[in-house]
């Protein structure tokens, strides 16, 4: 296999598993969960490392799970013996875990085959010659095996689970009144991210994969409204800032996993700004033309019993110049009102629009 | 102990920022900003990276002056997100920690594939290298902490309304906007000097972890700031010191684990809040509820006899809440004790004294249930469970007002007598 193909998909496999995944992590408001999770494996990861002497991955995903795990539930404890919020409790826990590993790391460096900068930003660049070798066999690349498996676990996950997932992220209460168990789902959940953080950390580390599980499927949450909808677009996003980060690491010869990042925030940028029901554009359209519309309501309800000059009119409602010019340009634009000398009226269809237009009122016009 | 000069200039960098990191995390965390730190640490990287490119020099102030930039325009792309769009606030933090730091790593990298760049040492700023702290960087640092201290020494009062009521602040016409973006300045001024200590991603503890810590011990926000920058700067002290001492022991975790220990400490500790008080508090609240409950039934057993003197064996009693003979003997030691009850071989009786306190346990249970009954139309037989619970919390004060309103009653629903109030009882 290519190179080039292997990074790819490794890539790929991190961008739709974390996709998926993210997309409970965004809605269930976790976003910075994922986040402590996400470096808080790594004194797990040293400690399967010690105690096994080689980078085996069961080990090193069982270590990681149960720091996942303890993450959690340390942050669940602290707040809920109500001396910190939460924000405070995963604030705390996270850099404690996280200077555990990197002591663990730098005291034991000889035997821990582990370089502290790719705990942050992963080398996905190595991965095609770190083969997976059995019994004098080459299987192609290790992380492919890895992260593959992570995409199929969690691929398996969300589509066994996902009338119980929807449920329980969207009205917990009628989850466990339904008898879902939503804490047994809570923990399932953080889990899982902690088996795709794992799999994915040695390939884009621990920052990437936040961007990973956040900046997709918040991109995708910008886009629909559906669960289903969000999670395929989660994955294709994350797929897109794989592939369309590897091709910028290439033009720029920079970090690859940095790169990825730089897509995934670049994509978001695009959707936050060109979405077409959550745009930032989409909103100022709509409001603007939410303010067009009542000026011309206002003004043509004002000229309906006649008699008024473009003058007398701006005195009346008090508008700035520019509002009533624009107002004035639109209504005749249309037909509706007419100019006899100075005098402004309502035309046939201004009169028509009118009634069309204050038929919702209960009272009718003023 | 005799430290060299790169090691005293670790020990006052490490001071410095733990004492200044605790003093502005109070303010971050009573605000609920505490991971506001860390989103800003992720963001001032890229700012490092620019500002070498730029001035292709590694002067502190200028790389200081580039982590501030893009630390303020990160926080300002949490805010913008938030506001105009329909993604939340955990969420744009993520996005702009991670976006950011992915574009720091992707200057990181270009830098470091330039001629020059592999002195550059830029890296350092990921996981902090404190012993490369020189005097210049010292001078940035304690000019930008001077400042920092003296805008919360001004602005003290402004700040400690902008945490506890800002909506109160703003009717009172202070600046609120302006505030808070100070404060955020000044969170940025700490991430900044902490980029080269602790690194990027610690910083958010040596914010939240002393401010936490100190929170413990006191409800005074000046008392706190003091305290957290004690705890704070304690901490980096120990920090530097150990890992002057031992080979291979990075500053910047041992600093977080030092104050992740106090931390520990004052949760569990705290007088007054402290989980191990808590703890005594519930034990001895519990001894107490099984003494007045051992009271009780003595002095239901002598009512339904009609015979106060009997001594009554201890079995029966056990029988009575499902309780071993040794739960039974610590509730009736201090009883005994008391003067109020009087063991003989293996039973137990009331004395007078002991009869006139468990009166008023039994006055309060009954005066409840009546209570329960009339006021809230309660069934007789609904009342039992909830005064159960309520009669070792009512105060005479509370049972005689009670008293009073069901106009002063004989009988209970379920047809007891309702002791009278007993002058001088505890």
């Amino acid at each position: 296999m290519r190179p080039e193909v292997s990074i790819l998909l490794v890539g790929s496999f991190v961008g739709a598993s974390c996709g998926l995944i993210g997309c409970f992590l965004v809605l269930r408001r976790m976003a910075l969960l994922g986040d402590a999770i996400s470096h808080a494996v790594l004194p797990g990861i040293a400690i399967a490392f010690l105690l096994t002497g080689r980078r085996a991955p069961l080990p090193m995903v069982i270590g990681a799970g149960a720091l996942g795990v303890l993450t959690v539930l340390l942050v669940e404890l602290f707040q809920r013996s109500r001396r910190m919020s939460e924000d405070a409790s995963i604030g705390v826990v996270f850099p404690a875990l996280f200077s555990l590993g990197v002591i663990l790391i730098s005291r034991y460096a000889a035997q821990v085959d582990l370089d502290l900068d790719c705990v942050l930003y992963g080398e996905i660049a190595y991965v095609p010659w770190d083969l997976l070798l059995v019994g004098g066999r080459s299987f192609g690349p290790k992380a492919l095996w890895v992260t593959g498996g992570v995409l199929a676990l969690i691929l398996a996950l969300v589509v066994v689970l996902f009338k119980e997932l929807k449920l329980s992220t969207f009205d917990a209460g009628l989850a466990a009144t339904l008898g879902f168990a939503p804490a047994f789902l809570h923990y399932l959940l953080m889990s899982a991210v902690s088996v795709t953080v794992v799999g994915s950390f040695e390939s884009v580390g621990a920052i990437l994969v936040v961007a990973m599980l956040v900046v997709p499927p918040a991109t995708a949450y910008l886009l629909t409204e559906r669960l289903g909808t969000m999670l395929v677009l989660a994955a294709g996003l994350g797929v897109a800032s794989a592939v369309g980060g590897y091709a910028l690491a290439r033009a720029l010869d920079a970090s690859i996993a940095g790169a990825m990042a730089v897509v995934a925030g670049g994509l978001f940028l695009l959707a936050l700004l060109f979405s077409p029901r959550h745009g930032v554009l989409a909103r100022l359209f709509h409001h603007r033309r939410l303010g067009a519309r009542l000026s011309d309501q206002l003004m043509l309800l004002h000229l309906d019993g006649g008699g008024a000059t473009a003058a007398t009119l701006g005195a009346r409602l008090g508008w700035p110049r520019r509002r009533l010019d624009a107002a004035l340009a639109r209504l005749s634009g249309n037909g509706w009102i007419e100019r006899r000398d100075e005098e402004l009226g309502l035309t046939e269809a201004g009169r028509r629009r009118l009634s069309t237009e204050t038929a919702g009122f209960a009272s009718g016009p003023p | 102990m005799q430290l060299s000069f790169t090691a005293m200039n670790v020990l006052a960098g490490s001071t410095l920022l733990g004492g200044l990191g605790g003093a502005l995390g109070s303010f971050a965390l009573l605000r609920r900003q505490s991971l506001l730190g860390d989103a800003l640490a992720h963001a001032a990287l890229p700012g490092v990276c620019l500002a070498y490119l730029l001035t292709g020099s590694k002067a502190p102030f200028a790389l200081l002056l580039g982590a501030l930039a893009t630390g303020l325009l990160g926080s300002l792309a949490i805010l913008g997100i938030v506001r105009f769009s329909r993604v939340k606030e955990d969420a744009a933090m993520g996005i702009v920690l991670s976006v950011f730091f992915g574009l720091g790593i992707v200057l990181l990298t270009v830098i470091q594939k330039l001629p020059a760049g592999n002195q550059s040492g830029l890296d350092k700023f990921l996981f902090g290298q404190a012993a490369t702290l020189v005097r210049e960087d010292l001078i940035t640092m304690a000019v930008l902490a001077t400042a920092a201290c003296l805008a919360i020494v001004l602005l003290f009062k402004e700040m400690k309304l902008l945490c506890f009521d800002p909506g109160f602040a703003a009717s009172l016409g202070l600046p609120v906007r302006r505030l808070e973006i100070l404060l955020t300045l000044l969170l940025v001024v700490v991430v900044v000097v902490g980029l080269q200590t602790v690194g990027v991603v610690l910083i958010v503890a040596t914010l939240i972890t002393p401010a936490a810590a100190a929170r413990q011990w006191t409800d005074r926000l000046s008392s706190m700031v003091w305290l957290a920058a004690a705890i704070g700067a304690l901490s980096g002290a120990f920090g530097s010191l150990a890992s002057a001492q031992i080979d291979r022991l990075p500053t910047g975790p041992v600093i977080v684990l030092a104050s992740s220990i106090a931390l520990i400490l004052s949760l569990v500790a705290a007088p007054g809040r402290g989980l191990a008080w808590q703890l005594l508090r519930e034990r001895r609240a519990a001894a107490r509820i099984r003494r007045e409950n051992l009271l009780k039934d003595l002095y239901r057993l002598g009512e339904e006899r009609d015979d106060w003197g009997e001594y009554l064996p201890r079995p029966l009693l056990m029988g009575m809440r499902g309780q071993s003979a040794s739960q039974l003997a610590r509730s009736a030691r201090p009883l005994v004790r008391a003067g109020w009850v009087e063991s003989a071989g293996d039973a137990l009786r009331l004395t007078d004294a002991g009869r006139r306190e468990a009166s008023q346990v039994v006055r309060n249970h009954r005066l409840w249930e009546l209570y329960l009954k009339r006021r809230l139309e309660l069934a007789a037989d609904h009342v039992h469970r909830d005064a159960e619970a309520m009669e070792h919390v009512l105060s005479p004060d509370l049972t005689d007002e009670i008293e009073r309103l069901l106009d002063f009653p004989r009988i209970d629903p379920h047809g007891r007598e309702i002791p009278a109030r007993a002058q001088g009882a505890a």
